[in-house]
């Protein structure tokens, strides 16, 4: 737990970002003000935040469907977020890619993706760039349980292997690929072990602990920067909504959502250690709750203001010259 | 100007941009061959050797040797083309399409217009098409249709040295994701190819000969073949025009509108399969806008809605020629109303 006060902060602010930001979209959607389809993030911040904390801009992450964590932890600006998912022309997307689709290259995240198993192909090429122009940036792939079933995922670790690139393979096992337990579509429930066969440092962590996530994450980053290659860390997580957004979730244990929430939730495992050991102050953690939910209420506001695509946005952006 | 092969043309223009630029690299399966093995590095350059001498040349980390994994070389290429690299990808046989398609239908071509116009994913993906080697079904379509109706992908379908060289060179130099499809009985053709770099933009057809009586629009070998029953023709006293698109995406629907209102006459030449495919898009295109030109209706002679048999006896019959274009032209010019 050797980490700066500030650092300790941004963590936090980060995890509160992620499950604020979650909430009120899951509350926004209800009310009909987000089209489509969204996936929330809410039980799984301690992954996609320790994962990126040691992360650099330069530095480029992957997502999946369920990104919108991600995207926060990684830097990117939740008016532009916010203003994506209600389809306004602010959008970091100019509402052209929704929830399933936030990207912003300026802080290296290369996307949110619809299709599960899309982002490993991805980040072995990423990780190739940095390799091929002697960079030591790294890329990171954030996929779940249900993306360790697809080939493409195989494929991208296996390659990453044989080209030693620095990729990082991120599986967060929520437990669920949409509504089909993860015990029932793998033939082997163990994703890090499955993952070792291609030849690459697996391991587990603990997803309730954020302490945990990110000391996996720094030594696998540390090691893809110093050349040594890619690894794989499978994160034991929760998710605390359904598949999307309006998800039933019929198909779930009766109270299991309140339990998890009760006893796996990582931001009261966060605040719990950090008081604890007196690292922050629950006062400096109730003005951090105070500033994000002001912010994202800022977000949902302006969103709500922004002006909308104009039909000529229809056709442009599918080429850059054509 | 020297004679040079397609594939001494295609081979010229990798080196050309590899030396020009250093984040132009080579990625695919056996563009070198021999790596993890006792005999020579290089030896092999490709199925077709089109890539060889590159490695010799750019070394191992510019020429990248893959394991067989479509989905993972054309992923990898579309997240390298994003982050600062200009990859040029091998996907060996278009038919290879079925393994990884995905990546380039769902991430690469959309990137662009799903990110706001935010990414560029200066790809090229080389890949061969075409029946004539006894190949069979799974490694002889001509799949540039498929890539032609993805908005985002831009499509590449070059019949000579001359252009492929041009071609590439534009497609390595471009912004967006560029599928290159590069026909294996055109490789060995030869024609005048200068030594230097040169460009042939994207939508700009190629009128191969000019007539009056007659539009005949071929893609790819068919070009060749058209040419021949052009000839034929001649001695028939009908005067056929030649065009070729070049490219299928973007596809310069001018060039061929302004031929057909001269001629009034259109066949379509395509050795692709008929359903949804480029002859039929073009013969919808030039219907909408030269319908009052048309004297009779346009035709298409492509293969038929089989896949591509083996038997050498029947992948002739299966692949348009030049006695069936020459036979469909005759009954274009001898349509009366």
């Amino acid at each position: 737990m050797q980490m700066s006060h500030e650092r300790l902060k941004k963590a936090y602010r980060d995890m509160v970002t992620i499950r604020l930001f979650e909430e009120r979209v899951q509350v926004e959607f209800t009310k009909g003000a987000i089209p489509g389809f969204v996936h929330l993030y809410a039980g799984q911040e301690a992954s996609a935040v320790g994962v990126c904390l040691d992360l650099r801009p330069e530095d480029n992450i992957a997502s999946t469907h369920r990104g919108h964590g991600h995207c926060i932890a990684k830097g990117c600006d939740i008016n532009g977020m916010m203003a994506e998912l209600f389809g306004r022309s602010t959008g970091l997307c100019g509402g052209k890619g929704g929830s399933m689709h936030i990207a912003d290259m300026n802080v290296g995240m290369l996307g949110a993706n619809g299709i599960v198993g899309g982002g490993p192909p991805l980040v072995v090429g990423a990780a190739l760039t940095a390799k091929t122009l002697g960079t030591d940036n790294v890329a990171v792939c954030f996929t779940g349980d249900g993306g360790s079933n697809q080939g493409t995922t195989f494929e991208a670790m296996n390659m990453a292997v044989v080209l030693k690139v620095p990729a990082i393979f991120i599986f967060e096992n929520n437990g669920y690929g949409e509504a089909t337990g993860h015990s029932y579509a793998a033939g082997n429930t163990d994703i890090a072990g499955r993952a070792g066969g291609f030849g690459l440092p697996a391991v587990t962590v603990d997803g309730d602990n954020f302490f945990a996530v990110h000391a996996a994450a720094s030594e696998a980053i540390a090691r893809a920067r110093a050349g040594g290659g890619p690894s794989v860390i499978e994160v034991s997580t929760v998710r605390f909504f359904g598949h999307h957004s309006g998800d039933a979730q019929l198909y779930r244990g009766k109270d299991e959502v309140a339990r998890l929430r009760e006893e796996r939730d990582c931001l009261k495992v966060f605040r719990k250690s950090v008081t604890e050991a007196a690292l922050l102050s629950a006062d400096e953690l109730n003005a951090i709750d105070a500033e994000v939910a002001q912010a994202v209420e800022d977000a949902v506001e302006a969103a709500r203001a922004a002006p909308l695509p104009v039909a000529g946005d229809l056709l442009t952006d599918v080429y850059g010259t054509y | 100007m020297a004679l040079k092969t397609t594939r001494q043309a295609i081979n010229e223009a990798l080196a050309m941009e590899m030396r020009r630029d250093k984040r132009v690299v080579v990625i695919g399966e056996d563009v070198s061959g021999g790596a993890g093995t006792d005999g020579s590095r290089d030896a092999y350059g490709g199925v077709l050797g089109v890539t060889r001498g590159l490695l010799g040349e750019f070394g191992d980390s510019r020429v990248i040797d893959t394991p067989i994994t479509e989905s993972a070389i054309m992923g990898a290429a579309a997240g390298a083309a994003a982050t600062g690299l200009r990859p040029v990808a091998e996907l060996m046989f278009c038919d290879f399409l079925g393994v990884c398609f995905d990546q380039l239908l769902n991430q690469a071509a959309k990137f662009r217009y799903m990110f706001g116009g935010k990414v560029k994913t200066p790809l090229v993906v080389r890949t061969m098409i075409g029946a004539g080697r006894g190949a069979a079904a799974q490694h002889s379509q001509s799949l540039y249709q498929m890539f032609t109706a993805v908005p985002g992908l831009k499509v590449v379908v070059p019949s000579n040295a001359y252009d492929a060289k041009g071609l590439l060179i534009e497609a390595i130099r471009d912004d967006d994701p560029v599928i290159f499809c590069e026909h294996k009985l055109v490789y060995d053709l030869k024609s005048e190819v200068p030594d230097e770099a040169y460009r042939i933009p994207f939508g700009e057809a190629n009128i191969v000969r000019d007539g009056e009586d007659v539009t005949i629009v071929a893609l790819s070998r068919m070009v060749h073949f058209s040419a021949e029953a052009a000839d034929v023709l001649a001695k028939e006293g009908i005067d056929c025009e030649i065009i070729d698109p070049r490219t299928t995406s973007p596809l310069d629907a001018d060039t061929i509108a302004e031929s057909v209102e001269r001629t009034g006459r259109l066949v379509i030449v395509d050795e692709s399969t008929p359903r949804c495919g480029v002859a039929g898009d073009i013969a919808a295109i030039i219907g909408e806008r030269c319908f009052r030109d048309l004297k009779a209706p346009i035709r298409r002679v492509t293969a038929p809605h089989t896949p591509v048999p083996f038997s050498p006896v029947l992948e002739k019959l299966y692949i348009p020629d030049a006695l069936r274009i020459a036979e469909a032209v005759r009954q274009t010019v001898a349509y009366a109303r």
